[in-house]
This record gives C-alpha cells, sequence and structure tokens, in this order.
C-alpha cells in the first residue's frame, strides 16, 4: 500500500508524464472526466454525468474518409495510434462497465478503434465511502469499497492510499512512499456497512435468464412499464455498460467522413429500415433496452448481467423509469 | 393529497372516466411515474400526489385522447397551461379528456436536495419551512425553499387556465414573478460573452433528445432532426456550430407555441438551462408585440403568426438582434 | 495468416458488370480491383456494399460460391443505396466488406437430401446461391424442386437462367407462378403459398424458403398442414443492420443476432425467440 498526501496530487500526477483523465466539476457544477492540467481538481462528487466509456468508446468519432471521384474512391485511413494514458478516479461500477465493453469490442472480430484506447488505459479506480441510495452495485457482486483496475485508490481525509493491482499498476505507483493500510481498512468497514443498506442493494435479479427468455419477453407488465417512456436517449447515453451504435457519412465537401456516433434502441429509427420496422411501438423498444441488459447479454456472456448499478438511469430519466423498477416488477420474488 | 386520490377514485367509480392520467409511486419518494390508471384497485395501491409530481402530463393526452372512452387528467397551473396550448394546435381531442385543476405550491426537486449536500436519501417529511430528510447517514434538514425546482423559484402563475372541475383555490398570473430576469442579464452581456456562455452550456449536450420528447410544444409526428430522407437526421454533432444549431431550431420552433412550463431544463441530464432559450423569445415576442402568454387562452391569436398594422417594422427586428448588443 | 483488417473497413471493389432482371431488380457483378473474387463465401451469407456519400448496407450473395471469378448481387430497388445502385454504370467502384452471417448448411444438414426451394420475387437471390451450389455439387443431393413466384411475369428474377438451364436439368423441377393472369403466360398462377399446398410436397424433404414476410407465414401454414416438421425447414431473415459484426446492437431477434447467428434459421429456432421480426 502506497500513500500521497492529499495536496500531493497534482505533482503526482504531473510526475507521471502522461495524459491524465479525471473526474472533475466543470463550471456549472457538472463532474466529467477531463484531461488533467493544473489546476483541475479532483471533483468531489461520487460520480460523473456521463460515464468513463467515453475513454474507451466516444460519443463520436470518424472511422475513414473516402475520397470519391467519377467512377474511383479512394479509402483514407487515419487510425490514430494512442499513447499510454491513465484515468484517475474511475469508480467501481464504471471499472466493472469496461468489463461488458470488452466482452462486445474485443470479442471476435475485434473492434481496433476500442481496443487501441484500451490497451493503452491505465485505470486507476477509487474506492467509494459515501454511496447514494440509487446505487445498487451489490447486486451485481461489485464491491465498490475495493474496486478493480491496474491501481485501486482510497481517499481519506488527508491522503490517497494506493494498491496496484497488474504490473502496469505497480510501476505508475512505484515512486511513492508506503502507507499504513488501517486507514484504509477502516473506511472500507464504514463504506460496507452503507453498502449493506442500499435501497436496492438486494435486488433480486432470479428469472433473468436465457432459459426464461419467452416467459419474460411475453410479460404483460411491459406495456405498463413503458406506458410513460419518452423515447429519449438519456438512459442509454449516460449508462456505462449501453454500446449500440450508428455508423453514419459526413460530407465535408472534400471528403466522406464516415463515423459511428452512439445509438440508442430507444429510437424509432434503430430498427426502422425501408422494408418494414420489427419494433413498431415504445413498448418494444422499451423492451429490447431491458431484455437485451438482463437476459440477452447473460445468456451470451456466462452470466454476466449488462448493468453495474450505478444508479445514473434512476438519477436521470425524465419519468423515473428505470431498471430497478423493471426488474421488481418483472422479476425475482425477492424483490418483495 | 389524499383529496387528490379521493377524486380520482370517485370518477373511475362513478363512471364518468374510463381511465385517470395521474403520478405512479417509485422506489423512493421522489421518482414518481406518470401513469395512466384503469382500476380502483390500482389507484388506491399506487396514485399518488405529492410535490414531486413535476412531470407534465398534457402531452400525454396528444395519445391519451384518442383511445376509446374518456380519461381524467390532473393539471397542475403549469401543465394547464400546455393543454390549453396543445388545444389550441388541436392535437388533443377535448371531449375525452376530463381536466381536474390541482393547485401547485411548488414542485421540489431531488437534485435540488441533494445540492444541499445532502446525501444517499431515502425519505423526506415536511415540518413547517423545513424539509428533513433521512439519509443513509441520518438525518439532515434543508430549507423547503432550497428544495424547490428552479423552474418554481420564478413561477409565473398559479392559475389553472382550464378545468372541468378544480380542487382547492384556483391561483392569480405573477407578472413580477421575475422569470426574465436572467434573460435580462444575459442580454447585458457583450454578444461575445453571451457567445462564451451558450458554448458552455450547450457543449454539455449529449443529444439524448430528452428536452425535444417531453417539450408539449414538440409535438411534430416526425422531427425534422429524425428526417433520414431530408438528409437533416442528426444523430451527433460534427461540431459545436451543431450542437448549438438543434436547441436554436428548436426554440425557434416552438416560439410563440412554448408555454414556460420548464420541462426542457427539468430533464436534461446536463443541466443545461434551455427554458432561458425560450424565455428569450418570449420576452422579446412581449417587448416587440405587446404581452402574449401562449397557453392563457383559446382565443387571442399568436403574435407569430398574426399580422396587425401596429407590427413593428422588421427593421427594428433586425436592429436588436442583428447587431450584436 | 491474413493480415488484420479493421472490421469496420471496407476493402475496394469494382462492379464489371449490371444485368437489368425486372423493371425493379437488377444484378451485380463486383470484383476486386485485382479483377478476383473479393472474397470467398457460402451460400446464404451476406456482403456490405456501400456507395461513400449515400450509404453502407447489407445484400445477400446470390452467386454461388462455385462462381469463382467474381460475386454476384440481384438487388431490389428499394431505398437509397438501391436507388444509387441502380442508377450506376459498369466500371463503379463501390465498397465491399464481408462475408457476414451462418449461411445454410448446404454440407452438413442439407447433404442427401431432397430439397424444395420456395421463393417470391426478389427473394429467390439468396437461395439463387443454394441452388447453383446444389447443382454445382449435384451427386450430393437428392432430387430438387423450386416453387418460384412473383406479381408478373416481368418480375420473376433470373427468368432466362431458370428456363434455359435449372429447368433442363435432370433431377430438378421447376414450378413457376405468377399472382395474376398475364395474356402471354401460359404457366402456373396464384399465390405460392398455396401453389406450394397444392404441388404437396412429401414431408421428409428439407424445405428452404425466402420471401415475403406474408408469404412465408402462408407457406409455413400450409407446410405444417401437410404435416412438415419445423425442424426441415429453412429460411433467410433480414433487419437493419449497421455493423455486421454483432455489435452495433439493433439486429438481434432474443439473444440471436441476424448479422452473426443468422441470416439463415430454421424454423424450430426461430419458434425459441421472440416474435419480434
Amino acid at each position: 500500500m502506497k500513500k500521497l498526501p492529499i495536496t500531493e496530487l497534482d505533482s503526482f500526477l504531473k510526475s507521471l508524464n502522461m495524459p491524465v483523465y479525471l473526474p472533475s466539476d466543470d463550471p456549472s457544477g457538472q463532474a466529467k472526466f477531463t484531461r488533467w492540467a493544473e489546476g483541475v481538481q479532483l471533483t468531489q462528487q461520487l460520480n460523473t454525468v456521463r460515464s468513463a466509456k467515453d475513454l474507451f468508446f466516444p460519443q463520436m468519432e470518424n472511422l475513414v474518409d473516402f475520397k470519391v471521384q467519377d467512377q474511383k474512391i479512394e479509402i483514407i485511413e487515419h487510425r490514430n495510434v494512442s499513447e499510454n494514458f491513465v484515468i484517475f478516479g474511475v469508480r467501481a461500477c464504471d471499472a466493472a462497465a469496461f468489463e461488458i465493453l470488452d466482452r462486445v469490442f474485443l470479442s471476435d472480430p475485434v473492434d481496433g478503434y476500442y481496443k487501441e484506447r484500451r490497451d493503452h488505459a491505465l485505470i486507476v479506480t477509487m474506492a467509494c465511502s459515501a454511496p447514494e441510495e440509487t446505487c445498487f452495485c451489490t447486486a451485481f457482486g461489485i464491491d465498490a469499497a475495493d474496486p478493480k483496475g491496474d491501481v485501486t485508490a482510497w481517499k481519506t481525509e488527508d491522503s490517497f492510499f494506493f494498491r496496484a493491482n497488474t504490473g502496469k499498476g505497480e510501476k505508475l505507483i512505484a515512486g511513492l512512499a508506503d502507507g499504513d493500510e488501517s486507514a484504509v481498512q477502516a473506511q472500507q468497514a464504514q463504506t460496507r456497512e452503507i453498502l449493506s443498506k442500499l435501497p436496492n442493494g438486494k435486488l433480486d435479479l432470479t428469472g433473468f435468464d436465457g432459459a426464461h427468455m419467452m416467459e419474460k419477453f411475453n410479460d404483460s407488465r411491459w406495456k405498463e412499464l413503458s406506458e410513460a417512456c419518452l423515447g429519449c436517449g438519456t438512459c442509454t447515453f449516460v449508462c456505462p455498460t449501453c454500446q449500440c451504435y450508428d455508423v453514419r457519412e459526413f460530407n465535408t465537401g472534400d471528403t466522406i467522413q464516415r463515423f459511428r456516433c452512439w445509438d440508442s434502441c430507444m429510437y424509432s429509427d434503430f430498427t426502422k429500415m425501408s422494408a418494414g420496422q420489427p419494433r413498431p411501438t415504445q413498448l418494444e423498444r422499451f423492451r429490447q433496452r431491458f431484455m437485451h441488459k438482463l437476459v440477452y447479454f447473460p445468456d451470451n456472456n456466462d452470466g454476466v448481467y449488462g448493468c453495474v448499478g450505478c444508479g445514473r438511469c434512476l438519477q436521470k430519466c425524465p419519468i423515473h423509469m428505470n431498471i430497478v423498477k423493471v426488474a421488481k416488477t418483472i422479476g425475482g420474488e425477492g424483490n418483495g | 393529497m389524499q383529496e387528490v386520490k379521493q377524486k380520482a377514485i370517485e370518477l373511475l367509480q362513478s363512471g364518468k372516466v374510463q381511465r385517470v392520467l395521474g403520478w405512479k409511486t417509485g422506489e423512493f419518494f421522489y421518482d414518481l411515474t406518470p401513469a395512466v390508471f384503469e382500476t380502483v384497485e390500482e389507484i388506491k395501491k399506487d396514485f399518488v400526489f405529492s410535490p414531486f409530481c413535476g412531470a407534465n402530463l398534457s402531452k400525454y393526452l396528444i395519445a391519451e385522447s384518442r383511445k376509446e372512452g374518456k380519461i381524467a387528467a390532473f393539471l397542475k397551473p403549469c401543465d394547464s397551461y400546455s393543454f390549453v396550448q396543445l388545444l389550441k394546435e388541436h392535437r388533443i381531442v377535448r371531449e375525452n379528456v376530463h381536466v381536474v385543476g390541482v393547485q401547485c405550491n411548488g414542485m421540489c426537486d431531488i437534485e435540488a436536495i441533494k445540492a444541499q449536500g445532502v446525501k444517499g436519501v431515502t425519505a423526506v417529511r415536511q415540518e413547517g419551512e423545513t424539509l428533513v430528510c433521512e439519509t443513509l447517514y441520518g438525518e439532515k434538514s434543508v430549507p423547503y425553499a432550497a428544495a424547490l425546482s428552479e423552474r418554481c423559484k420564478t413561477c409565473k402563475s398559479k392559475k389553472i387556465v382550464l378545468f372541468d372541475e378544480l380542487l382547492g383555490e384556483n391561483g392569480e398570473d405573477d407578472p413580477d414573478c421575475g422569470r426574465f430576469d436572467l434573460v435580462s442579464k444575459l442580454e447585458a452581456m457583450t454578444a461575445e460573452e453571451r457567445f462564451a456562455f451558450w458554448q458552455q452550456e450547450l457543449s454539455r449536450c449529449i443529444r439524448c433528445n430528452a428536452c425535444r420528447n417531453v417539450c408539449p410544444a414538440c409535438s411534430c409526428e416526425k422531427c425534422v432532426f429524425d428526417n433520414d430522407t431530408l438528409g437533416t437526421a442528426n444523430k451527433a454533432a460534427a461540431n459545436s456550430f451543431e450542437e448549438q444549431n438543434f436547441h436554436i431550431i428548436r426554440a425557434f420552433h416552438v416560439a410563440g407555441r412554448c408555454t414556460d412550463c420548464g420541462e426542457c431544463s427539468r430533464v436534461c441530464p446536463q443541466h443545461i438551462p434551455l427554458h432561458l432559450l425560450n424565455r428569450k423569445f418570449i420576452k422579446d415576442t412581449n417587448e416587440l408585440y405587446g404581452e402574449y402568454q401562449a397557453g392563457a387562452d383559446l382565443e387571442t391569436r399568436p403574435p407569430l403568426v398574426d399580422f396587425t398594422q401596429d407590427d413593428c417594422e422588421p427593421s427594428v427586428v433586425y436592429t436588436r438582434g442583428g447587431n450584436g448588443k | 495468416m491474413a493480415e488484420y483488417r479493421e472490421p469496420l473497413i471496407p476493402m475496394l471493389g469494382v462492379v464489371t458488370a449490371i444485368r437489368t432482371d425486372t423493371p425493379d431488380v437488377k444484378t451485380f457483378t463486383v470484383t476486386g480491383l485485382d479483377g478476383k473474387k473479393p472474397f470467398v463465401h457460402i451460400p446464404g451469407q451476406c456482403a456490405m456494399l456501400s456507395i461513400p456519400g449515400v450509404g453502407e448496407a447489407l445484400f445477400s450473395i446470390t452467386s454461388s460460391p462455385t462462381k469463382e471469378d467474381a460475386l454476384e448481387f440481384s438487388i431490389k430497388k428499394c431505398g437509397c443505396v438501391t436507388d444509387w445502385l441502380h442508377a450506376m454504370e459498369p466500371g463503379q467502384q463501390i465498397t465491399i466488406r464481408g462475408p457476414y452471417g451462418s449461411g445454410f448448411p448446404v454440407d452438413t444438414d442439407f447433404r442427401g437430401k431432397d430439397l424444395v426451394f420456395v421463393a417470391g420475387g426478389i427473394g429467390l437471390a439468396p437461395l439463387h446461391s443454394v441452388i447453383n451450389y446444389v447443382r454445382a455439387n449435384r451427386a450430393n443431393y437428392g432430387k430438387v424442386d423450386i416453387v418460384y413466384g412473383s406479381r408478373s411475369m416481368q418480375d420473376l428474377v433470373d427468368f432466362d437462367e431458370i428456363l434455359n438451364e435449372w429447368s433442363k436439368e435432370e433431377g430438378i423441377t421447376v414450378h413457376l407462378t405468377i399472382d395474376r393472369e398475364q395474356p402471354e403466360w401460359k404457366g402456373h398462377v396464384g399465390f405460392v403459398p398455396n401453389y406450394v399446398k397444392e404441388l404437396g410436397f412429401d414431408t421428409s424433404r428439407t424445405v428452404v424458403m425466402c420471401g415475403p414476410p406474408i408469404m412465408i407465414k402462408f407457406t409455413l401454414a400450409g407446410l405444417m398442414e401437410l404435416g412438415f416438421d419445423k425442424s426441415n425447414i429453412y429460411t433467410t431473415l433480414e433487419m437493419k443492420m449497421k455493423c455486421a459484426l454483432g455489435k452495433c446492437g439493433r439486429c438481434n431477434i432474443g439473444t440471436k443476432y441476424i448479422c452473426k447467428d443468422g441470416p439463415v434459421f430454421r424454423l424450430d429456432q426461430l419458434d425459441e425467440l421472440p416474435d419480434e421480426y
């Protein structure tokens, strides 16, 4: 265990000699992952509005350019090679979400854009000490008091404590002084006490699996659950595990830029073709989002749910409909 | 609050309506969801009316009023303006809706409570001017006024402009509510400062479309920003101009029809003060064409679609908006 | 091992020939810039074709893998990309990536079977690939019946090939039908599902269907009446796609992605999936 006085964070980050992204408040008070420079302060807030997924899967990125002239086409590949960078202060939920994104983007055929960034990232997680009532990471077996990553950090009153979990992480904090673990253990005990009291921390997801796919899909209560849904993309865009994308083109006048951008299964054009629309109303779109996270994804991925309990959708949905309400309505009996 | 629930039960039981549009309980005290109730049992179990019923129900009536049978809708003053405006635009089938006006003392906002430094709130109770919060970390108190939603701090009107029946007293509009104060502050900025302000605010936009989808004035069957065939679909902003483009075009499109309900800013996950764009249009319209409140009544012709000989000259408009001051 | 290619970045191809099949269907012959076939595929698999500036879309490969010099795509004009394709001239470069999807089990489940192909309209395109593969490996398969229908005589795709090659081959019986009477048409008139029922095939046969959803629905009902088992019926599905890699998230039916796990499904497999296609 290494220790660093809070006052020395700036000099430590500077000494890393590579880009560092950390959650910081913007002028409006919203926390977001920001490229660190002298004066950029670590936020006091629990989490960022947008998750850390942006750093691996940005909202918009150019994939390839084309030049078209008469009958000829030229393909211009302009892949940026990433340099090593640090993401500092990732919460346990967002760190767990990286593993979910990995299952999509790093499975065959590997998405090179994602992989390039993922390979060059060093993840320093930050243990939680003050979870919100909207948190339910515990339902997914995530320990917010001991998150994963290359390095795990704990922040106490006056110090940061760091523990390396990988070789890369060890190198990152090698220069720091050793610290005593007792402060960390005390904080963990306190945090876990709170975590055990989270109102949705014991969400029962029994029955959400491939074997019950048809039963869940055909549940009559999707109608009432989806009734008020506005069909906006807020839940999907703040979600750390949502990864659906669209591929579109932009004509600069000189080249055609083919780009990829976040898309949302909540949008009506997501599946609309000239030939028809397999998900014609908001009910089907809404159902798709939750069936994907709770049934389809785990069925295809060793039982891992497509949710990490970060609670962003609980905070941000304009009509307060969310995965917890869905799980409780059509889920296990343990939800009471 | 019990009175509202009782009314919902009564309306359904008497057969006067077949459905009730109201708010449904959530996991917490604040996460209420707009919902249609079809049975007395459902109402008894889940219907709720509390200071956390911020969602404007009027837009749901576009679809609901086209279904079979009559629906009762509980409308707050703000919602009633939207309702009237939608009626004026022929978007709601009036005879299928039974409007129950419910008075509102300002709606609370969980994020406003949390902005007071209160974490992990699981329950609240009002004690006089104080809101006592039970939290995962013990009891905390905040002044009730601080828990109010931002838009309710400058409430334009407590008047329910249209109803079939009213619960409690009707209120009055408040010309001195100060809702244009922030707009005036923006107007007083230099063009550069103002541009920087909006650049900063709008750069946070994630194009989730929550503002558009919740907006009662955005009731187009197909939004131009979703139209692939037209080439105007705009899923991701290519540059910061496009971020502004979406919001500015939207503000233009709802100008003269926006009732200033404030839903756009309430739902914005990034807390962009979108209502200020609309208020600027309302303020300008008021100043150029005389006071006009969209949704206040069914009769008054909206100034932006009504020509009179007294209308100000386009050159005046140009001078005000065109030279950057 | 092949050099790593970013799966979303296409390669260049060139349309070497364009054949007009019907008023709204053309068949495009595509090679790589080197003049060779862009890649090897299995019947039923698809490829992403695009014209930069217009868009990218998924098409099933019409030619059989046994065609060695190029890929062929029979494409109906029905949207942005297809409008553009129909308007272009031979020599045009396009982008191509693939092959995508599972394809038909031509070398496993279909082996040794008596086959019935049922197609409607442009639905013949993916089956065309299988049929010619079967013809090229004739010894591996039993009897072949092809039931193909369209709105009119002019809308029958590959009419020349059907008449001059398929119909003349031993062991292959072609049953053509059109929706409404036409003076110059001497053949069967009526919808495909009814024709299939009239023909009344032996239930031991393997059926491969492709066509508009309404045709699939009624043909299936007819086959059930005849006593067919769903595990002997195959079809191929269509969904909106952007990546074709199983990642962009839009083409799933329940747990299965059309682009990766499909587009070919057995009917008993579809029965286990939500009814959302």
